[in-house]
């Protein structure tokens, strides 16, 4: 599948515990993302999350309450999801101060995740919420190119 | 969810070197590798390497021109490419907007209920 596909973040105003269980609990992640969702909260564990008539199962990869909760979808009918046939969707939880917490979600393919730790932490250095200005840096080049 | 057709592209611009080729690619019009190769902290083996992966991606042609060969970025194709993953960012701002929205008011709920229980009436 494909390489890394993107990052964005939001801050909140509520402690990072609050913020875990709005992005854990199935109740409450039909809320702003699938229309029906399984969930078994542990690492390895089996789900599913429904979109409309569409949707697919997913498999969780990281647990740790209340900073890191990651999980694999979009992996071929049939197979077991795992590096190189799925997408990993991460969820980082960063306290800033008692009330108030950033959520970083990433959702890359297995070239990011192939990659040595060196090149990993170039491209993190380099492109810390640095993703959009790369798309608004080309979508201002291209709209001055000539077409055709 | 995402689709096949775009894995290609993603996959090829997934790599930090090759957005940088495709920066200078975007920027400066048709190029050689060895333009290319003087102006990126990598070999010009890595520019050749990169450039193959871009022009199997569609995102790069070549055009021979005398003895040099000369590299341009497929407008449309990037654009697609670039259409595309800004869509799937928007997706994730939505959904991180509506996190922030339910965790704030459930924040505010949790002071409300602390409240109500430290001051019986």
């Amino acid at each position: 599948m494909a390489g890394l596909v993107i990052e964005r973040e939001v801050l909140i105003e509520a402690p990072a515990e609050v913020v875990w269980r709005t992005i854990t609990q199935p109740d409450q992640i039909t809320q702003w993302f699938a229309d029906r969702v399984e969930l078994e909260l542990a690492p390895g564990g089996h789900g599913y999350m429904g979109f409309g008539d569409q949707g697919g199962p997913v498999v969780v990869e990281v647990v740790e309450p209340p900073t890191r909760f990651s999980f694999r979808w979009n992996h071929p009918d049939g197979e077991e999801p795992a590096v190189g046939n799925s997408m990993l969707v991460e969820f980082t939880l960063t306290p800033e101060g008692d009330e108030r917490t950033r959520l970083r979600v990433t959702e890359t393919g297995h070239e990011l995740r192939a990659w040595p730790d060196a090149e990993k932490q170039r491209y993190a250095d380099e492109h810390q919420g640095g993703w959009a200005d790369f798309l608004d840096r080309l979508a201002t080049l291209l709209a001055k190119r000539p077409r055709g | 969810m995402t689709g096949q057709a775009d894995d290609e592209l993603w996959s090829a611009i997934g790599d930090p070197s090759r957005r940088q080729v495709l920066d200078l690619l975007v920027s400066h019009g048709e190029v050689s590798a060895s333009w290319l190769a003087g102006r990126v902290p990598f070999s010009r083996q890595a520019v050749s390497k990169h450039l193959t992966v871009l022009e199997r991606a569609g995102l790069v042609s070549r055009r021979k021109e005398g003895r040099e060969v000369l590299y341009q970025v497929q407008a449309d194709r990037l654009d697609q490419a670039t259409r595309a993953m800004a869509e799937i960012a928007a997706q994730w701002d939505r959904r991180l907007a509506a996190v922030k929205r339910l965790a704030e008011a459930a924040h505010a709920a949790d002071k409300n209920r602390r409240k109500r229980e430290e001051e019986p009436s």
